[in-house]
Protein backbone atom coordinates (compact mmCIF):
# COMPACT_ATOMS: atom_id res chain seq x y z
CA UNK A 1 0.00 0.00 0.00
CA UNK A 2 1.69 3.53 -1.12
CA UNK A 3 1.92 6.07 1.77
CA UNK A 4 -1.02 8.30 2.41
CA UNK A 5 1.07 11.47 1.29
CA UNK A 6 1.67 9.95 -2.54
CA UNK A 7 -2.05 9.84 -3.13
CA UNK A 8 -4.71 12.54 -4.33
CA UNK A 9 -7.76 13.18 -3.19
CA UNK A 10 -9.41 11.02 -6.01
CA UNK A 11 -7.28 7.43 -5.03
CA UNK A 12 -7.58 7.97 -1.70
CA UNK A 13 -11.76 8.24 -1.94
CA UNK A 14 -11.41 5.18 -4.52
CA UNK A 15 -9.24 3.34 -2.00
CA UNK A 16 -11.43 3.67 1.17
CA UNK A 17 -14.69 3.33 -0.68
CA UNK A 18 -13.42 -0.08 -2.00
CA UNK A 19 -11.93 -1.14 1.81
CA UNK A 20 -8.27 -1.38 0.53
CA UNK A 21 -7.27 1.38 2.86
CA UNK A 22 -8.96 2.46 6.26
CA UNK A 23 -10.28 5.87 6.84
CA UNK A 24 -9.20 5.75 10.59
CA UNK A 25 -5.66 4.63 9.42
CA UNK A 26 -5.32 7.79 6.81
CA UNK A 27 -6.72 10.22 9.57
CA UNK A 28 -4.69 9.38 11.95
CA UNK A 29 -1.31 9.67 8.71
CA UNK A 30 -2.73 13.10 8.50
CA UNK A 31 -2.91 14.36 11.96
CA UNK A 32 0.89 13.10 12.36
CA UNK A 33 1.91 15.06 9.74
CA UNK A 34 0.24 17.93 10.61
CA UNK A 35 1.91 17.63 14.55
CA UNK A 36 5.05 17.12 12.62
CA UNK A 37 5.23 19.71 10.06
CA UNK A 38 3.44 22.36 11.95
CA UNK A 39 6.02 23.68 14.10
CA UNK A 40 8.22 24.33 10.81
CA UNK A 41 4.58 25.67 9.06
CA UNK A 42 2.49 27.97 11.05
CA UNK A 43 -0.66 26.50 8.56
CA UNK A 44 -2.94 25.90 10.81
CA UNK A 45 -5.00 28.21 13.05
CA UNK A 46 -7.48 25.24 14.50
CA UNK A 47 -6.52 21.64 14.65
CA UNK A 48 -9.64 19.26 15.08
CA UNK A 49 -7.91 16.07 15.55
CA UNK A 50 -11.06 14.70 18.28
CA UNK A 51 -13.11 15.35 15.92
CA UNK A 52 -11.56 14.26 12.78
CA UNK A 53 -11.06 10.97 14.47
CA UNK A 54 -14.66 10.78 15.67
CA UNK A 55 -15.76 11.49 11.64
CA UNK A 56 -13.10 8.79 10.52
CA UNK A 57 -14.66 5.93 12.78
CA UNK A 58 -18.03 6.98 12.16
CA UNK A 59 -17.31 6.91 7.71
CA UNK A 60 -15.54 3.48 8.59
CA UNK A 61 -19.16 2.53 10.16
CA UNK A 62 -21.48 3.74 7.54
CA UNK A 63 -19.08 1.56 4.96
CA UNK A 64 -19.29 -1.96 6.97
CA UNK A 65 -23.16 -1.27 7.79
CA UNK A 66 -23.32 -0.86 3.37
CA UNK A 67 -24.04 2.87 2.97
CA UNK A 68 -22.93 4.18 -0.57
CA UNK A 69 -19.77 6.17 -0.35
CA UNK A 70 -18.90 9.58 -1.12
CA UNK A 71 -16.87 10.89 -3.74
CA UNK A 72 -14.89 12.28 -0.91
CA UNK A 73 -15.23 9.65 1.53
CA UNK A 74 -12.32 9.51 4.13
CA UNK A 75 -10.35 12.30 2.31
CA UNK A 76 -8.82 14.82 4.54
CA UNK A 77 -9.05 18.59 3.85
CA UNK A 78 -8.29 21.47 5.64
CA UNK A 79 -10.69 25.02 5.57
CA UNK A 80 -9.84 28.77 5.31
CA UNK A 81 -10.74 30.14 8.69
CA UNK A 82 -12.99 32.47 7.08
CA UNK A 83 -15.11 29.27 6.66
CA UNK A 84 -17.70 28.61 8.65
CA UNK A 85 -18.42 25.08 10.00
CA UNK A 86 -20.90 25.27 13.50
CA UNK A 87 -19.12 25.29 16.72
CA UNK A 88 -15.74 25.37 15.28
CA UNK A 89 -13.40 28.82 15.66
CA UNK A 90 -12.89 31.24 12.49
CA UNK A 91 -11.24 33.90 13.03
CA UNK A 92 -10.07 35.08 9.90
CA UNK A 93 -6.76 35.41 10.64
CA UNK A 94 -8.24 38.61 12.93
CA UNK A 95 -7.74 39.52 16.87
CA UNK A 96 -11.27 40.54 16.23
CA UNK A 97 -12.60 37.24 15.71
CA UNK A 98 -10.77 35.50 17.86
CA UNK A 99 -12.73 32.80 19.68
CA UNK A 100 -15.51 33.43 17.67
CA UNK A 101 -17.23 30.35 16.66
CA UNK A 102 -20.23 30.31 13.86
CA UNK A 103 -23.72 28.95 14.64
CA UNK A 104 -24.09 27.58 11.62
CA UNK A 105 -22.32 25.84 8.64
CA UNK A 106 -21.41 26.96 4.81
CA UNK A 107 -22.99 25.15 2.18
CA UNK A 108 -20.00 24.49 0.63
CA UNK A 109 -18.79 22.93 4.12
CA UNK A 110 -21.72 20.86 4.30
CA UNK A 111 -21.54 19.75 1.01
CA UNK A 112 -18.00 18.81 1.34
CA UNK A 113 -18.97 16.87 5.15
CA UNK A 114 -21.86 15.22 3.23
CA UNK A 115 -19.38 13.67 0.48
CA UNK A 116 -17.66 11.92 2.90
CA UNK A 117 -14.52 14.84 3.88
CA UNK A 118 -12.97 14.60 7.33
CA UNK A 119 -12.20 18.05 8.03
CA UNK A 120 -8.87 18.11 10.20
CA UNK A 121 -8.37 22.20 10.52
CA UNK A 122 -8.96 25.66 9.96
CA UNK A 123 -6.15 26.86 8.18
CA UNK A 124 -3.41 30.66 8.69
CA UNK A 125 -4.71 33.54 6.15
CA UNK A 126 -3.73 36.95 5.71
CA UNK A 127 -6.58 38.81 7.80
CA UNK A 128 -9.74 38.88 6.10
CA UNK A 129 -8.38 37.72 3.36
CA UNK A 130 -6.23 40.57 2.81
CA UNK A 131 -2.67 40.07 1.41
CA UNK A 132 -0.67 38.25 -0.75
CA UNK A 133 1.89 36.69 1.30
CA UNK A 134 0.41 35.61 5.17
CA UNK A 135 2.29 38.30 6.70
CA UNK A 136 -1.08 40.28 7.50
CA UNK A 137 -2.51 37.47 9.50
CA UNK A 138 -2.33 38.77 13.36
CA UNK A 139 -1.29 34.91 14.45
CA UNK A 140 2.29 35.21 12.45
CA UNK A 141 2.98 34.39 9.26
CA UNK A 142 2.71 30.34 6.89
CA UNK A 143 6.18 29.25 5.68
CA UNK A 144 6.41 27.68 2.35
CA UNK A 145 7.37 24.22 2.08
CA UNK A 146 9.83 24.79 -0.96
CA UNK A 147 11.94 27.32 1.04
CA UNK A 148 10.59 28.07 4.89
CA UNK A 149 12.26 31.41 4.99
CA UNK A 150 9.48 32.23 1.94
CA UNK A 151 6.12 32.94 2.05
CA UNK A 152 3.63 30.39 0.30
CA UNK A 153 1.69 33.38 -0.99
CA UNK A 154 -1.62 34.39 0.09
CA UNK A 155 -4.18 34.75 1.48
CA UNK A 156 -5.19 31.42 1.80
CA UNK A 157 -1.79 30.63 2.40
CA UNK A 158 -2.14 28.00 5.37
CA UNK A 159 -4.21 25.92 2.83
CA UNK A 160 -2.17 26.17 0.23
CA UNK A 161 1.14 24.89 2.67
CA UNK A 162 -0.79 22.04 4.29
CA UNK A 163 -2.00 20.57 0.69
CA UNK A 164 1.66 21.56 -0.73
CA UNK A 165 3.64 19.32 2.52
CA UNK A 166 1.04 16.66 2.31
CA UNK A 167 -0.52 17.11 5.07
CA UNK A 168 -3.93 16.98 3.19
CA UNK A 169 -4.51 16.13 -0.50
CA UNK A 170 -6.82 18.90 -0.57
CA UNK A 171 -8.37 21.89 0.80
CA UNK A 172 -10.53 25.03 0.52
CA UNK A 173 -9.42 28.63 -0.22
CA UNK A 174 -11.11 32.06 -1.04
CA UNK A 175 -9.90 33.86 -4.18
CA UNK A 176 -10.80 37.08 -4.68
CA UNK A 177 -8.11 39.17 -6.42
CA UNK A 178 -5.87 35.64 -6.41
CA UNK A 179 -5.65 34.08 -3.33
CA UNK A 180 -5.32 31.24 -4.24
CA UNK A 181 -4.37 31.22 -7.69
CA UNK A 182 -1.10 32.90 -6.41
CA UNK A 183 -0.50 31.04 -3.61
CA UNK A 184 -0.71 27.23 -5.60
CA UNK A 185 1.56 29.11 -8.16
CA UNK A 186 4.33 29.33 -5.45
CA UNK A 187 3.75 26.08 -3.84
CA UNK A 188 3.27 24.15 -6.98
CA UNK A 189 -0.63 22.91 -6.61
CA UNK A 190 -3.45 23.17 -8.55
CA UNK A 191 -5.72 26.19 -7.80
CA UNK A 192 -8.66 27.03 -9.38
CA UNK A 193 -11.17 30.24 -9.08
CA UNK A 194 -14.50 28.96 -10.36
CA UNK A 195 -16.83 31.02 -12.22
CA UNK A 196 -18.20 33.72 -10.02
CA UNK A 197 -21.65 32.35 -8.63
CA UNK A 198 -20.80 28.84 -9.11
CA UNK A 199 -19.70 28.32 -5.83
CA UNK A 200 -22.45 29.66 -2.66
CA UNK A 201 -20.69 31.88 -0.39
CA UNK A 202 -23.15 31.22 2.39
CA UNK A 203 -21.07 30.76 5.01
CA UNK A 204 -17.60 32.24 3.67
CA UNK A 205 -17.07 35.27 5.70
CA UNK A 206 -17.30 38.51 3.33
CA UNK A 207 -14.54 40.82 2.20
CA UNK A 208 -14.91 41.82 -1.71
CA UNK A 209 -18.64 40.54 -1.93
CA UNK A 210 -18.54 40.80 -6.35
CA UNK A 211 -15.33 38.95 -6.15
CA UNK A 212 -14.77 36.64 -3.51
CA UNK A 213 -15.26 32.98 -4.54
CA UNK A 214 -14.09 29.62 -2.92
CA UNK A 215 -11.93 27.45 -4.90
CA UNK A 216 -10.01 24.74 -4.06
CA UNK A 217 -5.88 23.59 -4.37
CA UNK A 218 -4.71 20.25 -4.46
CA UNK A 219 -1.98 18.26 -6.17
CA UNK A 220 -3.69 17.33 -9.13
CA UNK A 221 -6.22 18.73 -11.39
CA UNK A 222 -8.87 15.82 -11.14
CA UNK A 223 -8.98 16.49 -7.72
CA UNK A 224 -10.06 19.70 -8.49
CA UNK A 225 -12.32 18.60 -11.14
CA UNK A 226 -13.66 16.51 -7.96
CA UNK A 227 -13.58 19.24 -5.40
CA UNK A 228 -15.77 21.32 -7.48
CA UNK A 229 -17.91 18.29 -8.77
CA UNK A 230 -18.72 18.13 -4.67
CA UNK A 231 -18.96 22.22 -3.92
CA UNK A 232 -20.56 23.79 -6.74
CA UNK A 233 -24.44 24.62 -7.67
CA UNK A 234 -27.07 26.40 -6.60
CA UNK A 235 -27.24 27.47 -3.33
CA UNK A 236 -30.70 29.34 -2.69
CA UNK A 237 -29.22 30.76 0.20
CA UNK A 238 -27.04 32.57 -1.67
CA UNK A 239 -28.74 35.07 -4.14
CA UNK A 240 -25.43 35.30 -6.42
CA UNK A 241 -25.61 31.56 -6.83
CA UNK A 242 -25.49 30.20 -10.57
CA UNK A 243 -29.22 28.27 -11.30
CA UNK A 244 -27.31 25.61 -12.72
CA UNK A 245 -25.68 22.77 -11.18
CA UNK A 246 -22.21 21.69 -10.75
CA UNK A 247 -20.39 21.55 -13.89
CA UNK A 248 -19.44 17.88 -15.22
CA UNK A 249 -15.74 17.45 -16.11
CA UNK A 250 -14.85 16.71 -19.75
CA UNK A 251 -13.28 13.59 -20.62
CA UNK A 252 -12.10 13.95 -24.37
CA UNK A 253 -8.33 12.83 -25.13
CA UNK A 254 -5.42 13.90 -23.79
CA UNK A 255 -4.42 16.22 -26.89
CA UNK A 256 -5.81 19.50 -28.05
CA UNK A 257 -6.16 19.74 -31.09
CA UNK A 258 -8.29 22.66 -32.50
CA UNK A 259 -7.68 24.39 -29.34
CA UNK A 260 -7.64 28.30 -29.31
CA UNK A 261 -5.21 29.48 -26.98
CA UNK A 262 -4.93 33.27 -26.48
CA UNK A 263 -1.74 34.87 -25.64
CA UNK A 264 -2.31 38.27 -23.92
CA UNK A 265 0.54 40.26 -24.70
CA UNK A 266 0.04 42.47 -21.19
CA UNK A 267 0.65 39.48 -19.23
CA UNK A 268 4.49 39.18 -20.29
CA UNK A 269 4.79 42.67 -18.44
CA UNK A 270 8.09 44.02 -17.96
CA UNK A 271 8.37 43.46 -13.98
CA UNK A 272 7.99 39.60 -14.83
CA UNK A 273 11.19 37.78 -13.45
CA UNK A 274 13.33 36.13 -16.28
CA UNK A 275 12.68 32.53 -14.91
CA UNK A 276 8.99 33.07 -15.01
CA UNK A 277 9.16 34.41 -18.43
CA UNK A 278 10.93 31.82 -19.46
CA UNK A 279 8.95 29.15 -17.76
CA UNK A 280 5.55 30.77 -19.11
CA UNK A 281 7.40 30.29 -22.75
CA UNK A 282 7.67 27.02 -22.07
CA UNK A 283 4.38 26.00 -21.19
CA UNK A 284 3.45 27.68 -24.39
CA UNK A 285 5.24 25.83 -26.84
CA UNK A 286 3.92 22.77 -24.46
CA UNK A 287 0.77 23.92 -25.30
CA UNK A 288 1.13 24.11 -29.02
CA UNK A 289 2.69 20.69 -28.54
CA UNK A 290 -0.29 18.87 -27.58
CA UNK A 291 -2.15 21.00 -30.58
CA UNK A 292 -3.23 23.66 -29.60
CA UNK A 293 -3.21 27.27 -31.69
CA UNK A 294 -1.33 29.78 -30.39
CA UNK A 295 -3.17 33.32 -30.88
CA UNK A 296 -1.53 36.72 -30.03
CA UNK A 297 -4.46 38.62 -28.18
CA UNK A 298 -4.92 41.92 -26.67
CA UNK A 299 -6.43 43.09 -23.30
CA UNK A 300 -5.54 46.32 -23.34
CA UNK A 301 -7.22 48.08 -20.47
CA UNK A 302 -5.32 45.60 -18.16
CA UNK A 303 -3.20 48.29 -16.58
CA UNK A 304 -6.07 49.65 -15.19
CA UNK A 305 -7.07 46.39 -13.57
CA UNK A 306 -4.91 47.34 -10.29
CA UNK A 307 -6.77 50.85 -9.75
CA UNK A 308 -10.06 49.04 -10.15
CA UNK A 309 -9.63 46.00 -8.24
CA UNK A 310 -8.11 48.47 -5.38
CA UNK A 311 -11.15 50.77 -5.44
CA UNK A 312 -13.85 48.12 -5.71
CA UNK A 313 -12.42 45.50 -3.45
CA UNK A 314 -11.48 48.01 -0.56
CA UNK A 315 -15.03 49.63 -1.11
CA UNK A 316 -17.27 46.17 -0.38
CA UNK A 317 -14.30 45.74 2.10
CA UNK A 318 -15.44 48.57 3.83
CA UNK A 319 -19.05 48.24 3.69
CA UNK A 320 -18.57 44.09 5.24
CA UNK A 321 -16.19 44.73 7.62
CA UNK A 322 -18.44 47.54 9.05
CA UNK A 323 -20.28 44.57 10.95
CA UNK A 324 -17.60 44.33 13.36
CA UNK A 325 -17.87 46.77 15.73
CA UNK A 326 -17.76 45.02 19.48
CA UNK A 327 -21.41 43.89 19.71
CA UNK A 328 -22.53 40.86 18.63
CA UNK A 329 -19.61 38.80 18.43
CA UNK A 330 -15.62 39.11 18.63
CA UNK A 331 -13.19 41.38 20.81
CA UNK A 332 -14.23 44.38 22.36
CA UNK A 333 -12.94 47.56 24.34
CA UNK A 334 -14.58 49.95 26.57
CA UNK A 335 -12.80 52.91 25.01
CA UNK A 336 -14.36 56.31 26.69
CA UNK A 337 -17.30 54.59 27.82
CA UNK A 338 -18.94 55.68 25.03
CA UNK A 339 -21.13 53.45 22.28
CA UNK A 340 -19.18 55.33 19.56
CA UNK A 341 -16.09 55.44 21.97
CA UNK A 342 -16.65 51.31 22.13
CA UNK A 343 -16.65 51.17 18.44
CA UNK A 344 -13.60 53.22 17.54
CA UNK A 345 -11.48 51.78 20.40
CA UNK A 346 -12.65 48.08 19.54
CA UNK A 347 -11.77 48.07 16.16
CA UNK A 348 -8.59 50.00 16.37
CA UNK A 349 -7.42 47.40 18.95
CA UNK A 350 -8.17 44.25 17.22
CA UNK A 351 -7.81 44.82 13.42
CA UNK A 352 -4.16 44.79 11.75
CA UNK A 353 -2.37 47.57 9.82
CA UNK A 354 -3.43 46.23 6.22
CA UNK A 355 -7.24 45.90 6.85
CA UNK A 356 -7.13 49.29 8.63
CA UNK A 357 -6.03 50.66 5.64
CA UNK A 358 -8.07 49.22 3.03
CA UNK A 359 -11.16 50.32 5.61
CA UNK A 360 -9.82 53.97 5.34
CA UNK A 361 -9.76 53.69 1.34
CA UNK A 362 -12.62 51.85 1.10
CA UNK A 363 -14.21 54.63 3.21
CA UNK A 364 -12.55 57.28 0.72
CA UNK A 365 -13.54 55.95 -2.30
CA UNK A 366 -17.52 55.77 -1.24
CA UNK A 367 -17.97 59.15 0.65
CA UNK A 368 -19.67 62.24 -0.94
CA UNK A 369 -17.86 64.22 -3.03
CA UNK A 370 -15.23 61.28 -4.07
CA UNK A 371 -17.72 58.82 -5.05
CA UNK A 372 -18.01 59.28 -8.62
CA UNK A 373 -14.38 60.04 -9.52
CA UNK A 374 -13.49 56.89 -7.83
CA UNK A 375 -15.87 54.43 -7.35
CA UNK A 376 -18.11 54.89 -9.85
CA UNK A 377 -15.37 55.38 -12.36
CA UNK A 378 -13.66 52.08 -11.14
CA UNK A 379 -17.24 49.94 -11.49
CA UNK A 380 -17.54 51.36 -15.20
CA UNK A 381 -13.83 50.39 -16.01
CA UNK A 382 -14.81 47.30 -14.51
CA UNK A 383 -17.00 46.90 -17.43
CA UNK A 384 -13.98 47.76 -20.29
CA UNK A 385 -12.41 45.24 -18.70
CA UNK A 386 -15.06 42.60 -18.99
CA UNK A 387 -15.20 43.40 -22.45
CA UNK A 388 -11.44 43.06 -23.55
CA UNK A 389 -11.85 39.66 -22.03
CA UNK A 390 -15.22 39.38 -24.26
CA UNK A 391 -13.58 40.28 -27.22
CA UNK A 392 -10.75 37.98 -27.03
CA UNK A 393 -13.04 35.06 -26.42
CA UNK A 394 -14.41 35.69 -29.57
CA UNK A 395 -11.08 34.71 -31.12
CA UNK A 396 -10.03 32.12 -28.65
CA UNK A 397 -11.15 29.32 -26.27
CA UNK A 398 -8.90 29.92 -23.26
CA UNK A 399 -6.24 32.41 -22.59
CA UNK A 400 -2.87 31.84 -20.98
CA UNK A 401 -0.09 33.53 -19.02
CA UNK A 402 1.91 33.01 -15.88
CA UNK A 403 0.00 33.68 -12.79
CA UNK A 404 2.47 35.88 -10.79
CA UNK A 405 5.30 37.77 -11.60
CA UNK A 406 7.65 36.25 -9.74
CA UNK A 407 8.41 33.11 -7.74
CA UNK A 408 8.00 32.81 -4.12
CA UNK A 409 9.33 36.22 -1.96
CA UNK A 410 10.92 36.05 1.17
CA UNK A 411 8.93 37.03 4.21
CA UNK A 412 9.79 40.54 4.74
CA UNK A 413 10.75 41.75 1.61
CA UNK A 414 8.07 43.77 0.84
CA UNK A 415 6.18 44.15 4.12
CA UNK A 416 6.39 47.02 4.54
CA UNK A 417 5.55 48.78 0.85
CA UNK A 418 1.90 48.75 0.19
CA UNK A 419 2.28 49.67 -3.47
CA UNK A 420 4.56 46.90 -3.87
CA UNK A 421 2.21 43.97 -3.04
CA UNK A 422 -0.44 45.38 -4.69
CA UNK A 423 1.06 45.86 -8.09
CA UNK A 424 2.37 42.01 -7.64
CA UNK A 425 -1.64 41.14 -8.59
CA UNK A 426 -1.62 42.35 -11.75
CA UNK A 427 -1.74 38.87 -13.33
CA UNK A 428 -5.01 38.03 -10.83
CA UNK A 429 -7.06 40.22 -10.79
CA UNK A 430 -8.35 41.33 -14.39
CA UNK A 431 -9.85 37.67 -13.91
CA UNK A 432 -11.64 38.37 -11.09
CA UNK A 433 -13.20 41.80 -12.08
CA UNK A 434 -14.21 39.88 -14.41
CA UNK A 435 -15.97 37.03 -12.56
CA UNK A 436 -13.88 34.46 -15.17
CA UNK A 437 -12.94 31.08 -14.10
CA UNK A 438 -9.16 30.37 -13.64
CA UNK A 439 -6.68 27.87 -12.97
CA UNK A 440 -2.83 27.99 -11.81
CA UNK A 441 -1.45 24.73 -12.76
CA UNK A 442 2.47 23.66 -11.84
CA UNK A 443 4.64 24.85 -14.85
CA UNK A 444 8.40 24.78 -14.22
CA UNK A 445 10.67 25.77 -11.97
CA UNK A 446 13.76 28.70 -11.04
CA UNK A 447 16.87 28.38 -9.23
CA UNK A 448 17.11 31.48 -6.56
CA UNK A 449 20.17 31.85 -4.89
CA UNK A 450 20.30 27.92 -4.72
CA UNK A 451 17.11 27.24 -3.91
CA UNK A 452 14.55 25.76 -6.78
CA UNK A 453 10.52 27.64 -6.06
CA UNK A 454 7.64 26.96 -8.87
CA UNK A 455 6.03 28.98 -11.47
CA UNK A 456 2.68 28.75 -12.22
CA UNK A 457 0.43 28.65 -15.31
CA UNK A 458 -2.79 30.85 -15.27
CA UNK A 459 -5.35 29.27 -17.79
CA UNK A 460 -8.49 31.42 -17.95
CA UNK A 461 -11.96 30.99 -19.71
CA UNK A 462 -15.09 32.55 -20.67
CA UNK A 463 -17.40 32.63 -17.82
CA UNK A 464 -18.88 29.19 -17.13
CA UNK A 465 -16.47 27.49 -19.12
CA UNK A 466 -15.05 25.90 -15.98
CA UNK A 467 -15.04 22.47 -17.03
CA UNK A 468 -13.04 23.42 -20.68
CA UNK A 469 -10.56 25.54 -18.49
CA UNK A 470 -9.77 22.31 -16.39
CA UNK A 471 -9.85 20.00 -19.43
CA UNK A 472 -6.87 21.91 -20.55
CA UNK A 473 -5.07 22.36 -17.71
CA UNK A 474 -5.14 18.14 -16.86
CA UNK A 475 -3.95 17.68 -20.45
CA UNK A 476 -1.23 20.20 -19.44
CA UNK A 477 -0.29 18.39 -16.40
CA UNK A 478 -0.50 14.70 -17.76
CA UNK A 479 2.20 16.28 -20.23
CA UNK A 480 4.70 17.33 -18.17
CA UNK A 481 6.38 16.53 -14.93
CA UNK A 482 6.10 19.43 -12.79
CA UNK A 483 3.19 18.67 -10.68
CA UNK A 484 4.62 15.56 -9.46
CA UNK A 485 7.75 17.48 -7.87
CA UNK A 486 7.37 17.27 -3.61
CA UNK A 487 8.62 20.47 -2.01
CA UNK A 488 11.66 19.54 0.27
CA UNK A 489 9.50 19.71 2.95
CA UNK A 490 6.97 17.00 2.68
CA UNK A 491 5.22 14.07 4.59
CA UNK B 1 2.20 63.94 1.89
CA UNK B 2 0.40 67.13 2.66
CA UNK B 3 -1.88 68.60 5.63
CA UNK B 4 -4.89 67.96 3.45
CA UNK B 5 -3.91 64.61 2.97
CA UNK B 6 -3.52 64.19 7.13
CA UNK B 7 -7.17 65.40 7.98
CA UNK B 8 -8.67 63.36 4.79
CA UNK B 9 -7.06 60.56 6.82
CA UNK B 10 -8.98 61.88 9.89
CA UNK B 11 -11.90 62.29 8.82
CA UNK B 12 -11.87 58.74 6.99
CA UNK B 13 -11.62 57.04 10.14
CA UNK B 14 -13.89 59.06 11.59
CA UNK B 15 -16.72 58.11 9.39
CA UNK B 16 -15.32 54.39 9.38
CA UNK B 17 -15.33 54.34 13.41
CA UNK B 18 -11.19 53.83 13.32
CA UNK B 19 -9.71 55.33 16.26
CA UNK B 20 -6.25 56.10 14.93
CA UNK B 21 -3.31 57.66 17.17
CA UNK B 22 -1.15 60.38 16.19
CA UNK B 23 1.54 58.41 13.98
CA UNK B 24 -0.90 55.64 12.65
CA UNK B 25 -2.77 58.76 10.50
CA UNK B 26 0.77 60.31 9.50
CA UNK B 27 1.69 56.77 8.45
CA UNK B 28 -1.47 56.24 6.57
CA UNK B 29 -1.81 59.57 4.94
CA UNK B 30 1.36 59.26 3.29
CA UNK B 31 0.23 55.96 1.82
CA UNK B 32 -2.81 56.91 1.23
CA UNK B 33 -0.87 59.92 -1.33
CA UNK B 34 1.36 57.07 -2.67
CA UNK B 35 -1.62 54.72 -3.42
CA UNK B 36 -3.77 57.35 -4.77
CA UNK B 37 -1.25 58.72 -6.96
CA UNK B 38 -0.82 54.97 -8.47
CA UNK B 39 -4.50 54.88 -8.98
CA UNK B 40 -5.20 58.49 -10.77
CA UNK B 41 -4.45 56.53 -13.74
CA UNK B 42 -7.89 55.95 -13.89
CA UNK B 43 -8.63 59.13 -14.58
CA UNK B 44 -7.18 59.24 -17.78
CA UNK B 45 -9.61 57.22 -19.92
CA UNK B 46 -12.71 58.94 -21.29
CA UNK B 47 -15.88 56.53 -19.46
CA UNK B 48 -18.79 58.51 -21.05
CA UNK B 49 -21.57 56.43 -21.64
CA UNK B 50 -20.35 53.30 -20.06
CA UNK B 51 -21.91 51.51 -18.17
CA UNK B 52 -20.98 50.60 -14.31
CA UNK B 53 -20.36 46.47 -13.26
CA UNK B 54 -21.37 46.44 -9.87
CA UNK B 55 -21.35 42.34 -10.25
CA UNK B 56 -20.20 39.39 -12.03
CA UNK B 57 -22.78 37.17 -12.26
CA UNK B 58 -25.31 39.00 -13.79
CA UNK B 59 -27.93 37.76 -12.65
CA UNK B 60 -30.97 40.14 -10.93
CA UNK B 61 -34.06 40.21 -8.85
CA UNK B 62 -33.24 37.37 -7.18
CA UNK B 63 -36.21 36.20 -4.80
CA UNK B 64 -37.61 33.78 -2.69
CA UNK B 65 -41.12 32.85 -1.35
CA UNK B 66 -42.75 35.06 1.27
CA UNK B 67 -42.45 32.12 3.76
CA UNK B 68 -41.87 31.68 7.07
CA UNK B 69 -38.60 29.50 7.99
CA UNK B 70 -36.41 28.48 11.07
CA UNK B 71 -33.45 30.83 11.44
CA UNK B 72 -31.49 30.92 14.49
CA UNK B 73 -32.45 30.37 17.66
CA UNK B 74 -31.40 33.24 20.42
CA UNK B 75 -29.18 31.17 22.35
CA UNK B 76 -27.74 30.41 18.61
CA UNK B 77 -27.60 33.83 18.09
CA UNK B 78 -25.97 35.04 21.54
CA UNK B 79 -23.54 32.58 21.96
CA UNK B 80 -20.72 34.54 21.09
CA UNK B 81 -21.61 38.03 22.27
CA UNK B 82 -19.20 39.50 24.50
CA UNK B 83 -21.85 41.05 26.75
CA UNK B 84 -24.64 39.04 27.22
CA UNK B 85 -27.62 40.37 29.35
CA UNK B 86 -30.74 37.91 29.26
CA UNK B 87 -31.41 37.28 25.75
CA UNK B 88 -30.25 41.27 24.65
CA UNK B 89 -26.90 42.46 23.49
CA UNK B 90 -25.30 44.79 26.09
CA UNK B 91 -24.02 47.94 24.93
CA UNK B 92 -22.79 51.11 26.99
CA UNK B 93 -25.78 53.45 27.42
CA UNK B 94 -27.00 55.67 24.40
CA UNK B 95 -29.47 57.45 25.92
CA UNK B 96 -29.60 59.77 28.77
CA UNK B 97 -25.62 58.89 29.04
CA UNK B 98 -24.01 61.84 30.66
CA UNK B 99 -21.45 63.67 27.57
Amino acid sequence: MKPYAELDATALAAEHAAGARRVTDTTEAALAALARLEPRLNAFLVVLADRARARAAELERERAAGATPGALHGVPVALKANMCLAGVEANCGSRILAGYKPPYTATFVQRLLDAGAVVIGMTNMDEFAMGSSSENSAFGPTHNPWDLARTPGGSSSGSAAAVASGIVPLALGSDTGGSVRQPAALCNLAGFKPTYGRVSRYGLVAFGSSLDQVSPFARSVRDLELALSVIAGHDERDSTSLPEPAPIPEHDGARLDGLRVGVPKEYFPEVLSGGVRRASEAALATLRGLGAELVPVALPHTELAIPTYYVVATAEASSNLARYDGVRYGARSAGDGSLQGMYAATRAAAFGAEVKRRILLGTYVLSAGYYDAWYGRALKVRTLLRRDFEQAFEQVDVLAGPTSPTAAFRLGEKAGDPVAMYLSDILTVPVSLAGLPAVSVPCGFVDEDGTRLPIGLQLAGPARADARVLRVARCFESATDFARQRAPLFA
Amino acid sequence: MTTSDLDTVRQMAELARLKLDEAEARAYAGQFARILEHFRTLERLPVEGVEPLSGAAGLCDVTRADAPRPGLSTEAALANAPDRREAFYGVPKTIGAAE
